[in-house]
């Protein structure tokens, strides 16, 4: 049918365009009564009292609910009350719930709630938090419930550190002829999806709890109620409908809980929370913060033996899934090179910030930032070209990660080729810097990428496939239309596979716990791997089973037979065949003889062979496969006033066979847009409280129609041979090395180190006004 | 709470509401027209975008009473435009979440500038945020609907 690569249409796409798509708070709410959150206007504040009796006494308020005696939540470590006790964490969390009959009067109701803090000293930053005497977040740490293979340090504000050991560093330093060390440094953020998070819950008489979620993690809802609350797994129904943008954020789970826990509140009545922004971005996990020092040493001629690396992020209030990101960038700390010598702590630090959600990229983008600048800084220092030094330590098929993976062919993408091919999309031999006269610069700047994904060793993907009477089929899978598209490319696989019309694939966009097969979660770049594989195993099973009736009717053994453009016919003989939507129901002889049913295929996938890593060296097998890519950017810089535009940007990224050409792009070029915005502008502003001064869209800036570069991706293909047709994970990757190649491109530009995020023009004179001194004072 | 009557594509109809409701509460909760998004209820992201007589309007920052005798047009008010097959066409979505926000503006924007400059379609588009595409899809999908860039040079559904 020739499917792959082909710009199919979003199968969901007449939706979207016309307003009838449903998202979770389109969903009518007639029947539902109305929550609002009450939130700490501090940092780390002790609740001395919480006064409830006024907003009681608002017509419509059917409950108010407070901290006291709900269990304590969390993925990886149990440390997050669902609403604060005895004290809060952070500005934004939430302290109250109020349920009404209408969302006006809840926020009446919430606004008439008095709480009364004590203010306790706040930690501003990870670096802070480790020391000596500074304030602990969590005093109980010790006591916390917790997953395996988490290591936190009670009595001080570590959440979980993990440690990469390979090779010698004695050895490495040794061999190193030339040494470079930067630090950096940046808050965190948020993903400001543009549907703000929202959730329903209720409890029906005979126990059944229904809930209605934004989320990319529908089946670990329901786990995790189950495991919090204790309510029967089975008894769980989770939906989730289209969702509106989630980029990692909608993969924590956080309101559904307070759903829940207001449900029970009205004796089980259904119950809404829409977030505000302001909420959605602070009381809601956020983006992660990174304090980082890297250490890189290298031969003279440019090859690196030795990197030492320490991550502290800032995984805020509570570790949620901050003390897997932690994990997931010291398995890839590196950065895409071959190093044999390497020392890595990468650790998740409690703050008094919002907390942290995973984000598009998993912790790729922060740590590709400190390794892609010192890469630069490195380069200088040995007077060598970039992009050479890039591509002679690139990593290659032979080479170990820094877990002491072992790379083939079919397990990493072609990253010398990336860098090729980069080169020339650049023109990268006509230099990096281009004087345009009047004060303004021209600048390149470049990075690498490389990810895998850290998830669940075991995680796992179901598809269910059947058959409508006009043998057209019904597509089921548990991955979340979050928008990358994914279930449109998986129509495609299997309308490939059948050699089929894809206008014959119907695809159920809307997930229900219940009904549909489970995909893990919608994370990781593992939503095409995971289920297009399920879905190559469930039409392997209506093939058997077309066959079978087949065979009965045509007196030919299943053997011969084969399927496919709405037949299945005899290999040897076509003509001698059944249409598809004869037997799809099953075959209905002559004499009125029925044989078979409606034919219904089941697939899965799960993801083998991987390993947990050792708590002392870091060794093990996280992930099925590396992506790799290198991009750059092209910047306009007005060395007067210190301003940049943002011109080209640039991706050349292995994403193996790519199986929707457009939609591919797409995904590029707007994990792009998203990274440059994340260099570029976006971050919380603390005041000296801990407050976040800029929860709003018009002060937390994210980029605007015709602030966006122009767009250049192109695409190396190493198919993977594990995967449907080839495919790698490709919803991530370009935004990884977007923070560093405008870093890059900058630090060039203004002549000044610049290792600090976001790169606004303040920041350009700040670093400016300190080389000022520091070169006066000598 | 006033009853009153609002016109919504092409249709009058009779509704109760709280004088202090937003129009995009109205048509989100007492019509059942939710093409129309809530992203921030402050001005900001444009998700609520509509067309009050033919001009681009956020719904969150406009009282349903201020929408009476007005020609009011959703996202679900347009059918089988232009502008939602180049959507299509040119990948101009993702999530779609601010996609009849941005349709909606642009429908007002081709209205009024037919053949719009860069810096008008810039001005017109920067009040709404896409947080999925990187805006060169949404930049497609207008251009091609310049009337310079059309074969048909048909106009769009007319409010003004
Ligand atoms: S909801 Fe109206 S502008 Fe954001
Ligand atoms: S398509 Fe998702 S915000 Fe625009």
């Amino acid at each position: 049918m020739g499917l792959i690569g082909k710009s199919v249409f979003r199968k969901e796409a007449w939706e979207k365009v016309t307003g009838t798509a449903r998202y979770t708070a389109d969903y009518p709410a007639t029947d539902s009564l109305h929550a609002k959150i009450v939130v700490s206007p501090y940092a780390h504040a002790v609740i001395k009292s919480i006064h409830i009796a006024k907003a009681k006494e608002v017509f419509g308020v059917r409950a108010v609910i407070t901290g006291e005696h709900f269990p304590l939540t969390g993925e990886e470590i149990r440390d997050r009350p669902v609403l604060a006790k005895n004290k809060v964490r952070h500005h934004g969390e939430a302290v109250a719930l109020v349920v009404a009959d209408t969302p006006q009067q809840a926020k009446r109701a919430a606004e008439l709630i008095e709480v009364e803090y004590e203010q306790l000293p706040v930690v501003h930053s990870p670096t802070e938090a480790l020391k000596p005497n500074a304030p602990l977040v969590h005093e109980q740490l010790g006591s916390y419930k917790k997953e395996d293979r988490v290591y936190p340090e009670p009595g001080t504000n570590v959440a979980n550190r993990t440690k990469i050991r390979k090779g010698s560093m004695e050895r490495g330093w040794n061999l190193s002829e030339v040494v470079v060390e930067e630090r950096f440094s940046f808050s965190p953020s948020d993903h400001a999806a543009m549907e703000t998070r929202c959730s329903t819950a209720e409890i029906h008489p005979d126990g059944n709890v229904y809930i209605m979620t934004s989320s990319q993690a529908p089946f670990m809802v329901k786990r995790l109620i189950h495991d919090y609350f204790g309510v029967d797994i089975g008894k769980i129904v989770v939906e989730t409908p289209l969702v509106g943008g989630a980029y990692g954020g909608k993969a924590s789970i956080q309101l559904e809980l307070l759903a829940f826990i207001a449900s029970i509140a009205v004796g089980g009545r259904k119950v809404r929370i829409l977030n505000i922004r302001e909420q959605d971005m602070l009381t809601s996990p956020c983006h992660i913060g990174l304090d980082a020092t890297v250490k890189l040493g290298s031969t003279r001629d440019g090859k690196i033996q030795a990197a030492e690396l320490l991550f502290l992020f800032d995984g805020g209030a509570y570790s949620d899934k901050g003390a897997d990101l932690n994990r997931a960038a010291a398995v890839d700390c590196t950065g895409p090179y071959d190093i044999d010598h390497v020392w890595c702590d990468s650790l998740c630090v409690y703050t008094n910030h919002p907390y942290a959600a995973p984000f598009r990229g998993f912790s790729h983008s922060e740590l590709l930032f400190t390794v892609e600048r010192t890469m630069d800084v490195l380069a200088d220092k040995l007077g060598m070209d970039r992009l050479q030094l890039r591509y002679i330590n690139a990593i290659r098929p032979g080479d170990t990660t820094p877990t002491q993976v072992k790379l083939n062919k079919s397990n990493v993408g072609n990253l010398p080729e990336c860098i090729v091919r980069l080169k020339k999309m650049i023109d990268w031999d006509m230099g990096m810097i281009q004087d345009l006269g009047n004060d303004k610069l021209r600048v390149k700047g470049v990075s690498c990428i490389w990810k895998t994904s850290t998830i669940e060793s075991d995680a796992g993907s179901g598809v269910t496939l059947s058959f409508n009477p006009d043998g057209s089929i019904n597509l089921i899978s548990g991955v979340i239309e979050i928008g990358t598209g994914t279930k449109t490319i998986l129509a495609q696989i299997l309308a490939e596979r059948l050699k089929m019309d894809i206008r014959m694939v119907h695809v159920q966009m809307k997930v229900n716990t219940q009904s549909t097969p489970e995909h893990w979660k919608t994370v990781a770049s593992r939503g095409t791997f995971m289920a297009g594989r399920a879905v190559l195993a469930a039409a392997e099973d209506l093939i058997e089973q077309l066959k079978s009736i087949a065979s009965c009717v045509l007196r030919v053994q299943a053997a011969d037979l084969e399927v496919g453009y709405g037949k299945v016919f005899l290999r040897d003989e076509p003509e001698t065949h059944l249409d598809i939507k004869d037997v799809a129901y099953g075959y209905v002889y002559p004499n009125g003889n029925g044989i078979g049913g409606q034919i219904i295929g089941r697939g899965h996938y799960n993801l083998r062979r991987l390993t947990y890593l050792d708590k002392e060296t870091g060794a093990g097998k996280p992930g099925p496969e590396w992506s790799v890519g290198a991009q750059a950017v092209e910047i306009e810089y007005d060395k007067k006033h210190l301003t940049y535009r943002i011109v080209r940007a640039f991706s050349a990224v292995d994403i193996g066979t790519v199986l929707n050409e457009k939609a591919a792009r797409g995904q590029v070029m707007g994990a792009m847009s998203m990274g440059l915005a994340f260099g570029g502008r976006e971050t919380f502003v603390f005041d000296e409280w801990g407050r976040v001064l800029n929860p709003q869209l018009r002060t937390y800036r994210p980029l605007r129609y015709g602030e966006h570069p122009e767009y250049h991706v192109e695409f190396v293909v190493t198919p993977q041979l594990d995967a449907a047709y080839g495919a790698r994970g490709a919803g991530e990757h370009g935004l990884m090395g977007m923070p560093a190649a405008l870093g890059n491109a900058l630090s060039l530009a203004a002549g000044v180190k610049l290792n600090e995020l976001p790169l606004i023009p303040e920041q350009i004179w700040k670093m400016k006004q300190k080389e000022g001194h520091s070169h006066a004072s000598l | 709470m006033i009853s009153a009557r609002l016109t919504v594509n092409d249709e009058e109809r009779e509704i109760a509401f709280w004088p202090s409701d937003t129009l995009l509460f109205v048509l989100r909760e007492r019509l059942g027209l939710t093409g129309a998004k809530p992203g921030c209820l402050n001005g900001d992201c444009g998700a609520c975008t509509v067309n009050v007589n033919g001009t681009a309007m956020k719904s969150c920052l406009m009282l349903a009473v201020e929408g009476m005798n007005q020609t009011i047009r959703t996202i679900e008010g347009l059918k089988d435009s232009p502008i939602q097959h180049a959507f299509i066409e040119h990948f101009a979505f993702q999530c779609g979440y601010c996609t009849p926000g941005f349709i909606m503006n642009i429908n007002s924007l081709l209205k009024k500038h037919p053949n719009a400059d860069d810096s008008t379609i810039k001005e017109f588009l920067s009040s709404n945020i896409c947080r999925c595409t990187g805006y060169q899809e949404i930049e497609k999908a207008v251009k091609s609907l310049l009337k310079i860039n059309r074969e048909d040079k048909a106009g769009l559904p007319n409010d003004e």
